[in-house]
């Protein structure tokens, strides 16, 4: 266990006057799953101060118990976790503190406090809001349920909390459906929400990690506007610790369940103190904006992809009912080069058409106009979306793919071993004896243990099944390594692992890489040249470097100021306009 | 380099790492309860389908006219003799008496006379598959010449016991024969389908469609009426299976069609096609087992309905006519109101359909919630 014993000290504070600030007191928390030895503790021992006007921000990677210790406050631990010690004191305005941990999940006195008091955004906010009730009314209906005012003044108010969460036209906007609106207007209204009932405390599960950087800025940047206005004590769930570094004033780091480290954010940044969070921060920091990078230094060889006004348009949808709508161009006139030996980076924002195009090169999809030449290793030219179906597989054996979801990406029917050797097995390279042997070098290679072979996908984490998934690309000795989103499904500490491992793997293979990624700082990390996209158009095309220090394009300039950087002492994401 | 051989250490659970998926299938299917008691009780009354003849305490078209409608029998175990007592399967000799003012017959026991029954006992010789002669039957009276009537008799003296046992393997043949049918025209459909998409998919689904909106039974009672009256029964019986699985497989190519639509879409069929899959390995080798687990519970789940279709034809006497033995041909025999006042026990057939039925559809839920882990 990664636990180091006594548990860390409450960050101290210097003003002792402050103590009446105190809103949340955590002491000990446990909530598990399962009885007996068998049980699985989601949070073990947990234990923080919440005050008034702050933000504590919750870190750690998937499974670290974050979710749980947030929805444990408010009895929301979904079955069949439950709360089995510790206890939450939340002291109320003018009463008596109440202990939140005594309080049945089901009564009336935590759902007064629900909502009212201590309200919560959550990360996906499509699923949050009811798709068939209309926005104005789903704010609204906080306030009559608990009998703060009737609907008409409820339905003000919530015109009022739409403005306030800066939604353009929000009279018109609450009359909205919440399909109708952007990523970032939902979690907006989220937010508005939450507010409704003008609640002490602000618990916030992760609600950018499903937006783009910029729209992320943007609701970070709102969050903190509400809670100078309002004075509310904000806990902010995240894994990302740019985020913490922008926003937090206090910091509890969660590793497996457990607190690992409890500490204001300049002191947290400045001296970490556990070896989980020293790793997280390494991590993160490899990945920033300010790092060293690590991408290879590389004379360019000749082009070998020539991509021409590369356009995929879907055509207009017809309907009986609905006036048709125009046709939607997923990427439109898109013009790069690959040179031999080059890593190049194609980066944008959800829907800019970045995956489309990826998916053109390599001819999943068919691109509707436009020509991708790529020159083979015995320098043959071939029109790789011209020619026929049939004919690609030559082309498929030194262009090969790694797909964002690594769990998606393998037949969960056919073991490692299987899984690998069915392109070389299908390309009629190797048999038998051979193929296992061939196999396990490739396993070796990307650095999964010898025994992975006979076992099937599911026996792996994420970062072994992205390990897979690559030795498979491998497997054929490519040229050419087109990465959909590789690292973005992985937590933050495998994702430089996985770079890394490309990056070794380069100079011994030959290989050049085309990485697709919506984060600046992997981009960086990894890429020699860069292709920024914004809806499915080129914004510009350049040196990393160039790109990153001396953006010329707005988009861009706005793009790299949205990115969090992982330093609490420049925090330029929240003074933004 | 630490960083390239960090992924280096994997969990030890190794049972579960080498598992393949049908394992994993079964080891969430034994936590099913009452799906694992269901599987027990249809392996039973397959393997009695299987073992007709020698299961069968008598030749079920044996008829004899002093048993009309002799009513079941209780079974003793515990004999008081003279010498103490005796632990031994009997039953009671009965005879036939008539009331005296209505003349009607019915059957008192004798409780002096004792019908001795015993396990692997010599009685009508009969041939196994209609390959082997054999007499020894599994359970039955010790003496060849005795009768007795566990479940009672028909109307022409026939034991019932024997001829439900003997019914189960028209039953329950006729569900897996359908089924197999079924199954072959719903994956070739579906899978049709759900790989091509587009036109051919449209005219598929419109057909089922129009399959489906048709009323079953009279369709049935239609085709099962234009059959000729001279056919010989097996004939027959092969064309009533047909009959029924011409609907049964719709609902099945929808089964395939669904998964074949989700399972295109998948990154990792995908991935498959790059790394330069024919469409037939794609199909065969990499949709086709991901789909297995599904089309099993499917299956299971039909048989039951070509059970219940076969009995409701031959119920209605357009299925298999008698002297064919099914359940559904048993329970027509069970049509009119007087018959079952007078021997109620002609309707325990359908007591066997309904344990079939109920057996088959615990365990075709079993495995689907095995087989989809993440569908509740």
């Amino acid at each position: 266990m990664l636990i180091s014993k006594p548990r860390p000290a409450a960050p101290m504070r210097a003003d002792p006057a402050a103590e009446g600030d105190v809103l949340l007191s955590v002491r000990g928390l446990s909530t598990q799953f399962g009885h007996g030895p068998a049980a699985l503790r989601a949070a073990n021992d947990v234990s923080f101060t919440l005050r008034r006007g702050r933000t504590l921000c919750i870190v750690g990677e998937s499974g670290s118990g974050k979710s749980m210790t947030a929805r444990s406050i408010l009895q929301i631990v979904p079955h069949p976790g439950r709360i089995v010690a510790g206890e939450m004191l939340y002291y109320p305005q003018d009463a008596a503190p109440v202990d939140l941990a005594r309080l049945p999940p089901h009564g009336k006195r935590i759902r007064a406090i629900r909502g009212r008091e201590i309200a919560m955004v959550f990360q996906e906010p499509m699923t949050s809001l009811s798709p068939i009730h209309r926005i104005g009314w789903q704010i609204a209906e906080g306030l009559v349920a608990h009998g703060m005012a009737d609907r008409r003044t409820a339905m003000a108010r919530a015109i009022d909390l739409l403005r306030q969460v800066e939604i353009p036209n929000p009279a018109e906007a609450a009359g909205r459906f919440p399909f109708e609106f952007s990523g970032g207007m939902r979690q907006r209204a989220m937010i508005a929400m939450a507010l409704a009932c003008g609640p002490r405390i602000l618990i916030a599960d992760e609600p950018t990690t499903a937006l783009d950087v910029t729209t992320q800025a943007e609701i970070l940047r709102l969050i903190r506007k509400l809670q100078e206005e309002e004075g509310l004590g904000v806990l902010f769930i995240t894994h990302d610790m740019g985020v913490v570094a922008q926003i937090a004033d206090d910091v509890l780091v969660m590793y497996r369940g457990e607190v690992v480290e409890y500490a204001e954010v300049q002191q947290l940044f400045a001296n970490p103190q556990h070896s989980y969070t020293q790793r997280l921060l390494e991590a993160s920091r490899k990945l920033g904006m300010a790092a060293p990078p690590a991408r290879p230094a590389i004379t360019p060889g000749p082009p070998m992809l020539r991509v021409r006004d590369v356009t995929l348009t879907y055509p207009a949808q017809r309907s009986f009912f609905a006036r048709p709508k125009p046709p939607t161009h997923a990427v439109r006139g898109v013009s790069f080069d690959l040179f031999e030996g080059e890593n190049l980076g194609i980066v944008g924002e959800s829907g800019s058409g970045k995956t489309t195009l990826g998916n053109c090169l390599i001819r999943v999809l068919q691109p509707s106009a436009g020509q991708v030449q790529y020159t083979m290793r015995d320098g043959q030219v071939v029109d790789v979306d011209g020619m026929h179906r049939k004919a690609l597989r030559p082309v498929h054996r030194e262009m090969r793919m790694v797909f964002q979801d690594p769990f998606a990406s393998l037949n969960p029917r056919m073991t490692v071993e299987q899984v690998v050797g069915e392109p070389i097995l299908m390309h009629g390279l190797l048999a038998g004896a051979a193929l296992r042997q061939r196999v396990r070098e490739l396993l070796a290679s990307v650095g999964l243990p010898e025994d992975a072979g006979p076992r099937y996908p599911h026996a792996f984490s994420g970062g072994q099944r992205q390990r897979i998934v690559i030795a498979r690309a491998l497997a054929l000795d490519p040229r050419l390594i087109i990465a959909d989103e590789a690292t973005s499904a992985l937590d933050v500490t495998l994702r430089g692992q996985i770079l890394d491992l490309l990056l070794a793997l380069q100079p011994k293979l030959g290989l050049s890489f085309i990485l697709i990624s919506h984060d600046l700082g992997v981009i960086r990390y990894f890429c020699n040249r860069v292709v920024v996209m914004y809806r499915g158009e080129i914004v510009e095309v350049g040196d990393t470097d160039k790109i990153c220090d001396h953006p010329t394009q707005p988009y861009t300039q706005a793009l790299l100021r949205a990115v969090p950087e992982a330093d609490p002492a420049r925090r330029a994401l929240l003074a933004q306009p | 380099m630490s960083d390239i051989t960090a992924g280096a250490t994997l969990p030890q659970t190794s049972r579960y790492a080498t598992a393949s998926e049908a394992r994993l299938m079964w080891l969430r299917f034994r936590r099913h309860r009452l799906a694992f008691a269901a599987l027990i009780v249809t392996i039973l009354i397959y393997l009695v389908a299987l073992l007709v003849e020698p299961l069968a305490p008598f030749n079920p078209d044996k008829s004899n006219g002093r048993y009309v409608y002799h009513p079941p029998q209780r079974l003793h175990l515990i004999d008081h003799t003279a010498n103490g007592i005796r632990i031994h399967p009997y039953v009671f000799g009965e005879h036939l008496a008539r009331d005296p003012v209505t003349l009607a017959a019915h059957y008192v026991p004798d409780p002096s006379q004792h019908v001795a029954l015993g396990f692997f006992v010599r009685g009508d010789p009969y041939r196994l598959w209609n390959l082997f002669p054999g007499n020894i039957h599994f359970f039955g009276p010790v003496n060849p010449r005795d009768t007795v009537f566990l479940l009672g008799a028909d109307r022409l003296g026939r034991d019932m016991l024997s001829r439900i046992i003997a019914g189960a393997r028209v039953s329950l043949s006729i569900g897996l024969v359908g089924v197999g049918c079924s199954l072959i025209l719903g994956i070739f459909f579906g899978g049709l389908s759900g790989y091509l998409g587009g036109r051919v998919d449209w005219f598929i689904q419109r057909v089922i469609e129009f399959i489906l909106s048709l009323p079953t039974i009279p369709v049935w009672l239609a085709l099962a009426a234009a059959l000729p009256k001279d056919w010989s029964p097996v004939a027959t019986y092969f064309t009533i299976t047909l009959i029924i699985s011409l609907v049964g497989w719709t609902e099945l190519a929808r089964v395939v069609r669904g998964r074949f639509l989700a399972l295109r879409s998948e990154t990792f069929v995908t991935a498959a096609w790059l790394d330069g899959c024919g469409q037939g390995r794609i199909i065969f080798r990499h949709m086709l087992p991901s789909l297995a687990s599904h089309i099993i519970a499917s299956v299971t789940l039909a048989i039951p309905m070509m059970i219940l279709a076969e009995t409701s034809l031959s119920f209605l006497g357009l299925g298999l006519q008698p002297p064919a033995i099914s359940w559904g041909a048993l329970l027509s025999e069970a049509q009119n109101v007087t018959s079952i006042a007078t021997a109620p026990w002609l309707l325990l057939p359908g007591v066997a359909v309904a344990i079939t039925v109920l057996a088959l559809n615990f365990l075709g839920d079993g495995l689907r919630d095995a087989a989809d882990p993440h569908a509740h």
